[in-house]
């Protein structure tokens, strides 16, 4: 369902992203780790269409989001980070909006802001302006976004940065069933429970390579690990010694 | 010091990234045009000084009198300009939970912070000093000593508004929630501002120009002694500079000045130390409001129903942030007051007074009052339309993550500016023409070019905008005043020139065979030229539009 063919992202002369292919099958639901700086999220920009690639292509459902970027974003949802939206707008103009971008409009969409409204808790503040909502509130209203106009495949990066307990359990229960419905969920996470429970398959990239890639067992065979954890394994794949380096500094300076 | 590190820190590397992408024409040109601005004013001052002092008896008054107003003035713009200010550095600027958080001094923050809020308000002012003192220094001959006598007295009376300005804003965001005092702050800000211009223009200041406006020299020498109160600062550096020039150097007013400004920091640190916490924390209260919304969508829905839902709601968008932004739609205040100062000026030109009016003057104002006019609009233009693409930066996720045409979000920011200006620019130019009673021919081209010029200036203040992005600004109103805005003006003012050139090739033509009496002979000349305008107005639409496309497609967030 999302194709990314040699895929490379330089910023001047850095190179961010260096040559990743990956491919996400329909109906999976993957994981996309790495630690900071490690090139994710310019990896998920450029898949949403808000980064040109230096080189290489991103196809979502066949088309090339580049060159046919209307079917291909047409099909997209895309959840970034850090929630920023329009503060002088409530949060059903945002979405009335968002759905007005896709071309959608009517009473089915007034249905469904109401419908996202209430599964995010969000109904009381539907009339209010979005400067007044906290952190967790504007994520749960971008994350309403992403599936107003029910999209085909989602792409996130960091979704449960800023949620509370219930509404990080209730995302981790729409993705699942989101999936279970044929849907694809690429997701960025430093949570590696959430992507070792979720995750049917599972990419870690640094230094904008990709490292290692496939199931859980896979990744255990291409390491070739024995029965250890995601977090020992993300461990080993990206500088387990400078993590154990920092865990000792930490002692030492308590 | 310390505290204010990262601020200065921040600003010396964007000076050298600015460099080092080749921001050194940039530099040239912020710099010659401030020299200009220099030079005009120092021009200008030198040759009312040198008038005064040629003046007996009361040329030194008149002349002090002048610096007195100047400063009066001054100060006014800075007590507004800190009280502003102060409510982002003191209240709302990013660093401040760190600060507060630090186990740092409350008067030290109070300290950093008034520094800060003193540099970002002031600055102008203090430049604008510059030609004002070199001229009384060169005309009154102050000597080399006399830039250290005017930084003496001018550095306590920039600190005494700051400290005032910043206790006044603590005291109301003490009253009120900080955003709420924000929007508050804006509308006096700038209703003020309308009314000193509408009350400027309407007591006719030119009146006091004409000789026969006075009885005797009396009155007039009554007149400059009268009003200004020894109780302020201004007064206090008038008599230290006009003292040292004249040679007799008063020292009580220098001692006034800094023993004033020190005990108003003083005051205004116990002040914070008292009432920083409480306002502090009010000042995270959010502006929470409850808004239905409903209106705009039952008005306008239905009326843009036929440009489809992206378009659509792209263009409700628009309007509702507008008129949902305080610091934004309460510059049409003094657009409005702006308005009616221009239709005041033209119907105070002397062109009816006497008993035969010249036709050939009337059509000649007629004529370049469509430079004045493409001139307002385009003040207009860097005002609301020049920050439309900034103003969308940190949403623009949102909008290239969509299947939204980014042809289309340029068609809705085009329009959704040009529209009201199209209208207010047929209003200037009918209603002028109508109070010049010019003739119909005069009208005719002044309403054409009027809308070909508009279509283009909006054109324009886009590109400029999309070439010149502001996207960490948090304040709308402070993205015209930057680079780009500049340039969009300079641009738009070469427009103006050239279509007004081109054009007056067949407004002589018609004004000749007026005077001559003779009917209008329609010459292929007169044609070409009113062709060559629509060529270079359309022109001057695509071409900006275009590259804006292209600079739009290009952004990366």
């Amino acid at each position: 369902m999302i194709q990314l063919e040699t895929l490379t992202k330089y910023y001047g002369s850095f190179c961010a992203v260096d040559n990743v292919t990956l491919n996400v099958p329909k109906g999976a639901l993957y994981g996309f780790l790495g630690p900071n700086g490690a090139g994710k999220t310019t990896t998920l920009r450029m898949i949403a269409g808000i980064l040109r690639p230096t080189s290489g292509r991103v196809l979502i459902g066949g088309d090339d989001v580049n060159r046919a970027p209307l079917a291909a974003k047409a099909r997209l949802g895309f959840i970034p980070d850090r929630p920023f939206v329009y503060e002088k707008l409530t949060g059903a103009e945002f979405l009335r909006f968002v759905a007005g971008l896709y071309g959608q409009d009517g009473l089915l969409v007034e249905r469904r802001i109401d419908e996202l409204l209430e599964v995010f808790e969000l109904s009381a503040w539907k009339n209010e302006l979005i400067e007044s909502y906290s952190h967790g509130m504007k994520q749960k209203l971008i994350i309403s976004s992403a599936l107003i106009h029910r999209p085909e495949v989602i792409v996130v990066d960091e979704p449960m940065v800023g949620l509370d307990p219930r509404a990080a359990r209730l995302l981790k229960d729409l993705f699942k069933g989101f999936v279970s419905r044929g849907g694809t969920v690429l997701m960025s996470t430093h949570t590696l429970e959430i992507a070792e429970a979720l995750c049917d398959r599972i990419a870690i990239i640094q230094g904008g390579k990709i490292v290692a890639a496939g199931t859980m067992a896979e990744l255990k065979q291409q390491t070739k690990s024995g029965d250890i954890g995601l977090e020992d394994l993300f461990l080993r794949l990206t500088g387990g010694p400078a993590a154990k380096e920092l865990a000792a500094v930490l002692e030492g300076g308590l | 010091m310390h505290i204010l590190q990262p601020k200065w820190r921040t600003a010396l590397t964007r000076a050298r990234q600015e460099r080092a992408s080749g921001g050194t024409g940039k530099a040239i040109v912020l710099a010659v045009v401030g020299l200009l601005f220099w030079a005009a004013v120092f021009g200008v001052l030198l040759r009312v000084l040198r008038y005064f002092r040629g003046v007996q008896e009361i040329g030194a008054l008149l002349a002090g009198k002048l610096l007195s107003l100047s400063l009066l003035s001054f100060i006014s713009v800075l007590l507004l300009s800190n009280v502003i200010t102060a409510l982002s550095s003191f209240f709302l600027a990013k660093d401040l939970d760190l600060l507060v958080s630090s186990p740092v001094d409350r008067v030290r923050i109070y300290v950093a912070k008034l520094g800060e809020t003193l540099l970002h308000s002031s600055w102008m002012v203090a430049l604008m000093t510059v030609p004002i003192f070199a001229a009384y220094a060169v005309v009154y001959k102050g000597g080399w000593l006399f830039p250290l006598v005017a930084a003496g007295t001018f550095l306590p009376f920039l600190v005494l508004p700051a400290v005032v300005g910043s206790a006044t804003t603590l005291i109301l965001v003490n009253v009120f929630p900080a955003r709420r005092t924000r929007d508050l702050l804006s509308l006096i800000a700038l209703g003020a501002a309308a009314g000193i211009i509408l009350l400027f223009r309407i007591i006719r200041p030119e009146q006091l120009a004409r000789p026969e406006g006075f009885r005797n020299l009396l009155d007039f020498i009554t007149v400059l002694r009268a009003p200004t109160s020894p109780l302020l600062p201004s007064e206090w550096v008038t008599k230290s500079v006009m003292g040292y020039l004249g040679g007799k150097m008063d020292w009580l007013p220098l001692y006034l000045l800094w023993s004033t400004a020190g005990a108003a920091v003083v005051i205004g640190a116990i002040l914070h130390t008292r009432l920083y916490h409480t306002g502090f924390t009010k000042a995270q209260e959010g502006a929470e409001r409850f808004v239905r919304g409903g209106l705009w969508q039952w008005a306008l829905g239905g009326l843009l129903r036929p440009l489809g839902a992206a378009r659509r709601e792209f263009v409700l968008k628009d309007l509702k942030l507008f008129f949902r932004d305080t610091t934004q739609w309460s510059q049409l205040i003094l657009l409005a007051a702006l308005l009616v100062v221009y239709l005041f000026n033209i119907r105070a030109l002397p062109l009816f007074r006497g008993e035969q009016v010249p036709f050939y003057t009337v059509s000649i104002v007629s004529f370049l009052n469509l430079g004045l006019a493409g001139f307002v609009l385009a003040s207009i233009a860097a005002r609301f339309i020049f920050p439309a693409v900034s103003l969308e930066g940190r949403q623009m996720w949102l909008l290239r993550s969509s299947p939204l045409e980014l042809k289309a979000l340029l068609w809705s920011k085009y329009w959704v500016g040009t529209i009201p200006l199209l209208v207010l620019a047929l209003a200037i130019t009918v209603l002028t023409n109508v109070l010049l009673r010019a003739s119909p021919f005069m009208m005719a081209v002044g309403v054409c070019t009027i809308v070909l010029l508009t279509l283009a200036i909006s054109a324009l203040a886009l590109a400029f905008g999309a070439l010149y992005p502001q996207f960490e600004t948090e304040n709308a109103a402070q993205i015209p005043t930057s680079f780009g805005g500049l340039v969009f003006m300079m641009a738009t003012i070469t427009l103006l020139a050239v279509v007004i050139v081109i054009e007056s090739v067949p407004v002589y033509g018609y004004l000749r065979a007026a005077f001559n009496q003779e009917p209008l002979h329609v010459s292929p000349l007169m044609l070409g030229a009113f062709a060559l305008v629509i060529v270079v107005c359309v022109g001057a639409t695509l071409v900006p539009l275009r590259i804006a496309l292209k600079k739009i497609e290009q952004f990366e967030f």
